[in-house]
């Protein structure tokens, strides 16, 4: 080994500045310098923090269900009376009676017990729905089969999504003419109304093909009718990225270093598509809890007596007037998850993408 | 520009080709079990039975099944009265598929085109505006809004305005959802679609917002808009000539998509909570009962207008800028 030109260490640049100020360069990745930027954004964060304490809450939905309300999601308390404080009120009230002091049978509206908030120790916080069940409890259970499925989706679409891109930008020729085709075909249906048809077709007996067995009532079909449907939707901007990585030198230089495809593909290109990929995975879930909800509540996602949000506001739409809890509650349960992780899709992305920077300071 | 048009229109019946294959996997391959036992519904006579698999070719191979669901579809179209046979038929009702989403497509339309019309005025007033004041605090407020608009979802949006505006109120200023013919009617037309329309176009408004938000304010960072800026032009004239102008490519494509989805049945949760009975509408009373033909019919209708948009807007796009006609 020949010795350097000058009698300057290696890394110049740090060395001479630990002279000068006694300071050293510190090396930092990208990834430590988004992560500088998103720890700044208190929105961002916060959103994340309310995005984590949904799902805890959800995951926690059996702990509550046994401890706090005492109830399963699916059981009825219709002819049952709760302390209200202190006061004996009947779970589900009115329908027909008979009163022995007139000696007739008497019909009333019927009436569903309303938020008890924690007046009835913890038992029907929310309310009741028209079979007596615990609104709370059913929240909870339905929160977590949509978070099952908005983030099974989103991993499922997202993987898939990113392999196809990879390998029709890597190869190009006729196997990205197949991806792009694919991504096309998917592309030329109204999202949810393939997502339907799949779903319907699907809950007629279930998928019995290639070896994979799903029974009807699965949670796996609309997690992965939800992923199959907007594959498309990560895999086009991601396969452009590809494309435009491909050209780039460092690709050439791993190729002329003797890097096969695979190497190339998952050491060199996936490294630098892996914020966008993040940032769209953030994304992509919001939009899986949308379109579960829309789905469940066509009746082509998750079955009753399964909960989820969506079937729940489907459920609740026809007692809307009598008891508007039942429809409001589990859509404001959205509107939260969705509007959380969206911010936080935002802050990520501005972090990760300094341009975005450049831009709010205009 | 002839060849690039002849080219498109070639890849436009490939799509179309591709789709009515995927349609044929999905209904009739992929739930399994004999299809004509599904199809002939509810208590079929054994004859019933037979009769479908000889006329649906189920006891053929695939490619024949696949040729014959396209002619049932095909003959659905042609006026006059059809055999029982012959066309796409609701299993539980037996209706012409054909001509229930014919029956829709008024009330489709017209949800359409004035939400069309709202969310594009007024996605693109918002995208403008929040970029104009980008950073200062009218534009949080109103990208806090868009993104609340993106978040919600729509069939609870329109659940909560059908509660509190027309049926909570003791005198409610609007109808409580359903459709009248614009020729029945035109003023109660309108109010029975305003509900609608608003909650169909906010979702929309508030993403045609934000993207044209961004778009804006990376144009302003062109080369080109820093020469106008140099040349003295005033700000305005930047802001509409230079800034908008190209900002707003994106947008058309995405109207152009977005707008043919809603027309082919993409609206389907607005119709269905507002109980318009439409293209969408129609689709959704058959997931509960599992009645695959209209859900068949309604996909293929919708996935046709999807193709068809998206040619237009590329021959649009072509039109607006030369540079994109060779590929």
């Amino acid at each position: 080994m020949a010795e350097p030109a000058t009698d300057l260490p290696f890394d110049s640049a740090a060395f001479l500045a630990s002279e000068e100020h006694e300071v050293a360069i510190v090396g930092r990745s990208p990834w430590y310098l988004a992560w500088r930027r998103l720890r700044r954004n208190y929105f961002a964060l916060f959103s994340l923090f309310v995005f984590v304490l949904i799902v805890a809450c959800c995951a926690l939905a059996p702990v509550y269900a046994r401890h706090v309300a005492h109830t399963g999601p699916n059981e009825v308390h219709v002819s049952e009376k709760v302390k209200v404080d202190g006061k004996l009120t009947p779970v589900v009230g009115g329908g027909s009676y008979y009163d022995a002091k007139t000696n007739r049978f008497v019909v009333k509206a019927p009436t569903y017990l309303g938020p008890t908030w924690w007046h009835a120790n913890g038992r029907f916080v929310l309310g009741t729905d028209n079979l007596g069940r615990d609104v709370a409890v059913r929240l909870l259970y339905g929160g977590l089969n949509s978070l099952k499925i908005g983030i099974g989706s989103a991993l499922i679409c997202t993987f898939v999504a990113v392999f196809l891109a990879l390998l029709g930008g890597y190869f190009g020729g006729w196997i990205d003419w197949i991806v792009s085709r694919f991504f096309d075909l998917i592309w030329a249906f109204p999202v949810l109304l393939l997502a339907i048809a799949l779903g319907s077709a699907l809950a007629v007996n279930g998928f019995h093909h290639f070896g994979i067995s799903i029974e009807p009532g699965s949670l796996w079909i609309p997690t992965l009718v939800i992923s199959y449907v907007l594959i498309p939707y990560v895999g086009r901007p991601v396969r452009g990225q590809v494309l435009s990585l491909r050209e780039k030198e460092f690709v050439e230089a791993a190729i002329g270093g003797g890097a096969g495809p695979l190497r190339v593909m998952f050491s060199d290109l996936l490294p630098n598509i892996a914020s966008t990929v993040l940032v769209f995975f953030t994304l992509i879930i919001a939009n899986n809890i949308l379109t579960e909800a829309g789905l469940s509540f066509l009746g082509a996602g998750v079955r009753l007596p399964d909960p989820s949000w969506g079937n729940l506001i489907a459920s609740g739409q026809d007692q809307i007037q009598t008891a508007p809890w039942l429809a409001l509650v589990p859509g404001i349960a959205i509107v939260l998850t969705v509007l959380s992780l969206n911010i936080f899709g935002d802050g990520l992305r501005d972090a990760l993408d300094p341009r975005a920077k450049v831009r709010i300071e205009h | 520009m002839v060849p690039f048009i002849i080219r498109r229109l070639i890849g436009m019946v490939a799509v179309l080709f591709g789709v009515s294959v995927l349609v044929f996997i999905v209904f009739i391959l992929l739930p399994g079990g004999d299809p004509a036992e599904r199809m002939a519904g509810k208590n079929p006579t054994p004859q019933n039975i037979v009769n479908i698999r000889e006329k649906w070719g189920f006891d053929r191979p695939f490619y024949v099944q696949y040729v014959k669901m396209m002619q049932k579809a095909g003959t659905g179209l042609l006026p006059g009265p059809h055999g029982e046979y012959d066309i796409l038929r609701s299993f539980d009702t037996r209706q012409d598929v054909v001509h229930e989403i014919k029956k829709g497509i008024p009330a489709t339309f017209s949800l359409c085109i004035g939400a069309g019309i709202i969310w594009l005025v007024f996605g693109i007033l918002v995208g403008v505006f929040s970029a104009v004041k980008a950073g200062r605090w009218s534009d949080r407020l109103i990208t806090t809004f868009a993104l609340i608009g993106v978040s919600m979802p729509v069939f609870w949006l329109g659940l909560v305005l059908r509660y509190f505006l027309a049926e909570k109120p003791a005198h409610p200023r609007f109808p409580d959802g359903g459709y009248v013919p614009l020729t029945t009617d035109p003023a109660e037309w309108a109010l029975h679609l305003i509900l609608p329309w608003f909650c169909l176009s906010v979702l929309f408004i508030g993403f045609y917002g934000r993207v044209l938000r961004s778009n804006m304010l990376d144009t302003m960072n062109e080369d080109y808009v820093r020469t106008a800026r140099a040349k003295g032009l005033r700000s305005n004239q930047i802001l509409m000539r230079h800034v908008l102008r190209n900002s707003l490519i994106p947008i058309v494509s995405l109207f152009g998509l977005d707008f043919a989805a809603v027309l082919g049945g993409g609206a389907i949760l607005t119709e269905t909570v507002f109980d318009l009975k439409g293209v969408g509408w129609y689709a959704a009373q058959s997931v509960g009962g599992l009645d695959l033909p209209p859900i068949m019919g309604v996909t293929l209708y919708g996935s046709f207008f999807i193709v068809l948009f998206s040619a237009l807007v590329d021959f649009f796009y072509a039109y607006l800028d030369p540079r994109i006609r060779p590929t």
